[in-house]
């Protein structure tokens, strides 16, 4: 044992009112961490951080980088990953990924009745103006039959702890969810370096996910395709954030990783150049956003995307994956009425908690949040990745104000919530091994069969002490996330 | 497979095998220029390096003299370059980038690495001695990419259009080579033999570092006719012409095969092909070295671009 490892001062300084996953506030160790709580006890801190720097030249070599958007173009980063793995006992799980199911099923069936009957509207359980006045709602998507009526295959739900019992969603990710190449890699990389920590572990395992994805996206193969559908996986192109991840995922999949160039759409069927001529392309993963799939359709400036897509995908004769117009499913303002949506396509009582949202476009909640911004984390409706957000608890006066007056200014743009006391996780930081706060974003896959959930999901860690911001572009870190199967 | 996909291979390996023609070019250089007056030749070995990298024309807009800093700068470093070998390990990098679902890791991994090694030479600082360290990562890089290759890939088009790339370049470093020096490997009764020539045909060895393989085939001391016919005409040397032209044909087969379609590209390289197989050293002398190589240059040429219009776009 080495002296100062474990920080106590910290740990008892923690403030009780966090859920800590590994420690009761009594300081003992909960169930599922008991057997990685001893090995944590035992293992010199030298061996860890000799670890943690093998594990990051391993990343910088393969090549897991990202790219920041304002930084220069050459600029490749790595997002720092925490060696600790963050655990999950299976009644936790199995509770979870019920929740999950259920909240994307009732993500498909309002996208479907958005663009189709509007009941939900005659029903009078979300205002008009949340579909029409929403700049992500695509007319072109009305009454367009979309195959088997799956809009969102791949989705990203961020959930978060504040109690042993209860998960809490954050976020539903229905456009272009990203991170799975790092559930994926943190997993790959701890089986490398800590193989001990998996014999005392029955962890359920993840790499079957890109089989899990490509069975999901051929199964929403268009009717019209033969044989067996050529799916493909389309990208922005290498100065993409994501491009990693775009070519990991293309290759565990064993698809064309595609740009908008080399694709072509003749007589309503959209073709890729290949070394053989061109070949019809069925089901495309498309990780572009929907601005900029098709120049003729959307954005007019865009090199990205393929002219004509659209009036393919309109003759039913490629799947999109996901569909064009699910943003007016994820963003910030109709999430507040997630857990009325489910009960309405559902007819079952939310399985996973919603963060209490103030809706700063009714007035007597706008008085609310603007009465008390300082003790609230305010959210552009159509924010993401941690940008144009302010968490009113950590922020000075002058940038209350500021942001108050934005606020103010367009009172539809944004949403609060109360700051969350997210759950913590033992950490490896500077000072030794310490509690950070965490958050997770499974990934559900959705097709015609069925829904299929790997166990886990990427965690992300705040590595700062007391930051509740995981995000990446913001200095957050990821951990592998065990699900153990007893 | 995509067409880009094929492109990037194949331009990927062009861009490998063309860093390590630069760096050899270069290490010969070094060693003809570092000879006594006398020994090496009366012309300037900077500007023949320039010449055989082909980009007379382009230094000549940047630098007024060639010399070992300025040729060094262009050849190595130079981001006005874009041919230089810093830029060619960039464009290598790029391209990988682009097909990382067509490589092995290991590929990945020999590029990459390389890639994060160039930016620790820092071009404004480099020593003498550091260069030479530097020319023999790049050769290394070469070397390791190219193995990697073979032994990890897959035998489908993914490792034709990569060996495609690498066979085209490098029989064009060979001949550019060549036509560069062609005159001191022309028959010359009254100088044969002397130190002066002779220091000129064994650098041309070395830019192709075939020394050793100059006396297994031969057996001889080395004579500028026999230079030739190694670099040219011998199959058993795998970076003569007739070595690469077989090749290149075997591989253009083997897509032809895996298509089920015969193209330009096949054709041309046929043509080229037999012309080498059926090649005399005494008639190219004939005939003209220097005619027989540009020849060669314009059809190699054309062999690459028929490869582009038939797969690559």
């Amino acid at each position: 044992m080495i002296a100062g490892r474990r920080p106590e001062p910290e740990l008892s300084s923690r403030s009780p009112s966090f859920f800590d996953e590994m420690r009761a506030p009594d300081g003992s160790v909960r169930p599922a961490y008991q057997q990685l709580a001893h090995w944590l006890d035992n293992v010199p801190k030298d061996v860890l951080d000799y670890r943690r720097k093998e594990a990051e030249f391993i990343f910088r070599r393969i090549g897991i980088t990202f790219a920041v958007y304002g930084e220069a173009a050459s600029t490749e980063r790595l997002i720092p990953f925490d060696i600790i793995p963050r655990i999950l006992n299976r009644g936790e799980w199995q509770k979870l990924s019920r929740g999950l199911e259920q909240r994307v099923k009732a993500l498909n069936a309002y996208l479907h009745d958005a663009y189709n009957k509007r009941e939900i509207l005659r029903a009078g359980i979300i205002p008009e103006e949340l579909i029409f006045g929403n700049p992500v709602f695509r007319p072109e998507m009305n009454g367009q039959a979309v195959p088997h009526n799956i809009y969102v295959m791949i989705a990203g739900i961020d959930v978060v702890r504040v109690d042993p019992d209860n998960f809490y969603v954050l976020e539903d990710n229905a456009r272009v969810p990203s991170g799975v190449s790092y559930m994926l890699e943190n997993r790959e990389i701890m089986l490398r370096l800590f193989p001990e920590l998996f014999i005392d572990h029955p962890v359920a395992p993840v790499e079957n996910y890109a089989d899990d994805l490509l069975a999901t996206l051929k199964s929403t193969a268009p009717v019209t395709s033969s044989g067996e559908p050529t799916v493909v996986l389309m990208t922005p192109g290498i100065y993409n954030s994501a491009y990693y991840e775009h070519s990991f995922l293309a290759d565990k999949l064993g698809c064309e990783l595609v740009e908008g160039r080399d694709m072509f759409v003749k007589g309503d069927m959209l073709y890729m150049r290949t070394t053989e001529g061109p070949k019809r392309v069925d089901v495309i993963y498309r990780r572009v956003d929907d601005d900029f799939i098709d120049p003729l359709a959307f954005r007019p400036d865009t090199m990205l995307g393929v002219p004509g897509l659209m009036s393919v995908y309109q003759a039913g004769n490629v799947t999109l994956a996901n569909a064009p117009g699910t943003g007016i499913a994820d963003d910030k303002a109709v999430y507040s009425y997630m857990p009325d949506i489910i009960k309405f396509y559902l007819g079952e009582e939310p399985i996973l908690k919603n963060v209490e949202t103030y809706r700063c476009r009714e007035p007597d909640q706008l008085k609310y949040v603007l009465e008390n911004i300082d003790k609230l984390v305010v959210k552009e409706v159509h924010g993401s990745g941690g940008y144009g957000m302010l968490i009113g608890p950590a922020a000075d006066k002058k940038t209350i104000e500021n942001f108050a007056a934005k606020v103010k200014a367009s009172p539809e743009g944004f949403i609060a919530q109360p700051t969350l006391a997210l759950s913590t996780c033992p950490t490896f930081v500077e000072e030794g091994i310490a509690p950070r706060h965490v958050d997770l974003r499974p990934f559900v896959l959705t097709g015609r069969d069925k829904v299929r959930i790997v166990p886990g999901g990427l965690t992300r860690v705040a590595l700062s002490k007391g930051s509740l911001v995981v995000n990446s572009s913001q200095g957050g870190g990821t951990k592998d996330t065990w699900v153990l199967d007893r | 497979m995509l067409s880009r996909t094929a492109s990037n291979l194949y331009w990927l390996s062009r861009y490998v095998e063309r860093a390590e023609c630069l760096a050899r070019i270069l290490d010969a250089t070094y060693r003809l220029s570092a000879l006594p007056q006398g020994y090496g030749s009366d012309t300037n070995e900077w500007e023949s390096a320039i010449a055989t990298a082909g980009s007379v024309i382009s230094f000549g807009e940047n630098y007024k003299e060639a010399n070992e800093r300025t040729v060094t700068e262009w050849l190595a470093f130079s981001p006005d370059n874009p041919a230089s070998i810093r830029n060619c390990l960039e464009i290598a990098r790029t391209n990988a980038r682009s097909v990382r679902t067509a490589l092995t890791g290991e590929m990945w991994d020999a590029i990459n690495s390389a890639w994060h090694e160039l930016h620790r030479y820092d071009p404004k600082r480099i020593t003498r001695e550091e260069f030479t360290r530097f020319l023999n990562f790049v050769m290394e890089t070469s070397v390791r990419f190219d193995g990697t290759s073979f032994r990890t890939m897959l035998r489908n088009d993914a490792y034709w259009f990569s060996r495609l790339g690498f066979l085209v370049e490098r029989a064009d470093a060979t001949a550019r080579i060549l036509d560069v020096k062609y005159h001191v490997l022309l028959p010359r009764e009254a100088q044969v033999g002397g130190p002066l020539d002779y220091f000129q045909w064994a650098s041309i060895l070395r830019s192709v570092s075939a020394r050793t393989s100059y006396h297994w085939v031969y057996r001889d001391s080395v004579k500028p006719w026999l230079v030739a016919d190694l670099l040219i005409l011998n199959r058993q040397m795998p970076r003569s012409l007739a070595s690469c032209y077989e090749n290149i044909n075997r591989y253009l087969d083997d897509l032809a095969q895996f298509y089920g379609r015969q193209g330009q590209a096949q054709r041309l390289a046929r043509a080229t092909t037999s012309k080498l197989e059926n090649g005399k050293m005494e008639d190219i002398f004939q005939s003209g070295l220097h005619e027989f190589i540009t020849q060669f240059l314009i059809e190699n040429n054309r062999v690459g671009n028929a490869i582009g219009d038939q797969y690559l776009i």
